[in-house]
């Protein structure tokens, strides 16, 4: 008993970002409303980004910008690792990018089935 | 279906957490994460580059050739939002909304076609937000200025404090959103034309990888910035930061130009005559 | 850091993920999707990672909310899911 709340106590940010993921996935795969994926798409993208950052963090350590008077003494320790954070800039763009685009395309497909539902969609496609 | 996907995460996530079992404990400074090419960076940001904030200088000169394909990722995205949505043969409404200057008074003429052009008593109006809020234009015409006077801070700071070439474009994107928004659609591109913003966001990406090509001329790599110090009248360490900044400038621009783009493709259904 | 914040605000952070995706409405759920996007800016700014808080706090509240809303505008927005 002991044992298991040592776990937990010492990963339990470890499983809330994956049940997070967990949650986007849900709504990419089981949704029906194209929006909703597309809120599931974005969900299951911020929580990875989430999860990198955690593992740049350092117990004690500031953020990474170079205090102005301790120039000349830097030491690795005392700041966090920034290559997580520059990795998931780049991600973070790539997000709002694929956002747009898929945003896009649900208007289009609005504007030909004129539904958003994805069962009648592939109904009308059937019929036609 | 719904229940496929119920049994598919909860195994993904049974087996994710079982792998969790191995990670290293949270806020470890010896993880495997932070110890092999990191402490580098953070050690030698100051006497390679002389840019205090060590995610600008990893992103934009250590690691900067991720940083130019994202620009270009950002810019094809603005073209393909363009070339899905963008109609250009003009709409047919069905009704169109004025709006008497001095009185406030709302018109709604029933005439197909392309809307009267504009009289001189009378101002043309967006038909899918019809009531007329003073507060909110007046204060938001107040406020863009001193918005965009931030953003171009952040994007010139960006050296010294959180921020950079893509926050401070976000920014200035979002100034001319608001613009937009707040007022009508017209008004937003009469102060930045539909054919400015396509030369903008070709031109960011064209500054980035400009800088990388002076850099191939003037003798030295790829995006090594050091080889400007024989134009500038720089050393090799400030002429990095100046190459630094010149990447952020065109990051920036190419990333207003294309918000903007996909703002009004979005709004407009595409016909960028008005919008929300 | 101070856990007792960490875990309220992932407590708001998977409410707020749920509740986008259950909610009937789908203009409520661009909303909801704005208050997420904030909720983990936050997150990121305790952890330490400033940059990126300063980007999804711009991008997510900023551009991303107001895509939504655009796109929630020319299509329908209620859904029967």
């Amino acid at each position: 008993m002991d044992r298991i709340l040592e776990v937990v106590i010492a990963k339990y940010n470890y499983w809330i970002y994956i049940v997070l993921m967990m949650i986007g996935l849900y709504g990419v795969i089981a949704k029906n409303n194209l929006v909703k994926k597309i809120v599931g798409m974005s969900i299951f993208q911020t929580a990875i980004i989430l999860f990198f950052i955690s593992m740049g963090m350092k117990k004690g350590a500031t953020i990474p910008i170079i205090i102005h008077g301790q120039e000349a003494s830097v030491r690795a320790s005392d700041y966090i690792n920034p290559l997580p954070h520059v990795l998931m800039l780049t991600a973070i763009v790539v997000a709002v990018s694929t956002l747009g685009v898929a945003l896009a395309l649900a208007v289009k497909i609005y504007k030909e089935f004129d539904t958003l539902e994805e069962d009648e969609i592939l109904e009308k496609i059937r019929k036609s | 279906m719904r229940i496929l996907g119920i049994l598919v995460c909860v195994a993904t996530g049974a087996m994710l957490i079982w792998a969790s079992g191995e990670f290293p404990p949270w806020g470890d400074p010896n993880s495997p994460a932070s110890l092999h090419v990191s402490p580098r960076y953070i050690e030698k940001t100051m006497e390679e580059t002389s840019v205090p904030n060590a995610v600008t200088s990893v992103l934009a000169d250590y690691r900067g050739y991720d940083t130019m394909f994202e620009t270009t990722v950002i810019f094809a995205a603005g073209v393909s939002c363009f070339m899905l949505l963008r109609l250009f043969s003009g709409r047919e409404r069905s009704s169109h909304h004025y709006r008497h200057i001095l009185t406030g008074l709302t018109l709604r003429v029933r005439r197909k076609g392309k809307q009267l052009p504009e009289l001189e008593e009378f101002e043309p109006m967006d038909s899918l937000w019809t009531p007329y809020d003073l507060i909110l234009r007046t204060l938001c015409r107040f406020l863009i200025p001193f918005i965009q006077l931030f953003a171009l801070y952040v994007i010139a700071h960006g050296h010294h404090s959180p921020g950079g070439g893509f926050q401070g474009g976000v920014i200035l994107g979002a100034s001319m959103i608001l613009l937009a928004i707040s007022q009508d659609m017209r008004s937003a591109l009469r102060r930045i034309r539909e054919r400015t913003l396509a030369i903008f966001s070709v031109a960011g990406v064209a500054i980035y990888a400009g800088t990388g090509a002076l850099c191939l001329l003037l003798g030295s790599n790829f995006l090594d910035y050091a080889a400007l110090s024989r134009i500038f009248p720089v050393d090799p360490v400030g002429a990095r930061s100046l190459g630094i900044f010149l990447v952020e400038v065109g990051v920036g621009i190419a990333v207003m130009a294309t918000m903007i783009v996909i703002y009004h493709n979005l709004a407009s259904e595409g016909f960028l005559d008005e919008g929300l | 850091m101070i856990w007792q914040l960490d875990l309220v605000i992932l407590t708001l952070v998977v409410i707020c993920g749920i509740g986008s995706l259950m909610i009937k409405d789908l203009l409520g759920a661009a909303i909801l999707f704005g208050a997420y996007s904030f909720m983990m800016c936050v997150l990121w700014a305790i952890m330490g990672a400033v940059d990126v808080a300063f980007t999804e706090a711009s991008v997510g509240a900023g551009v991303s909310t107001v895509f939504f809303v655009a796109a929630v505008f020319h299509t329908t927005r209620r859904t029967k899911d």
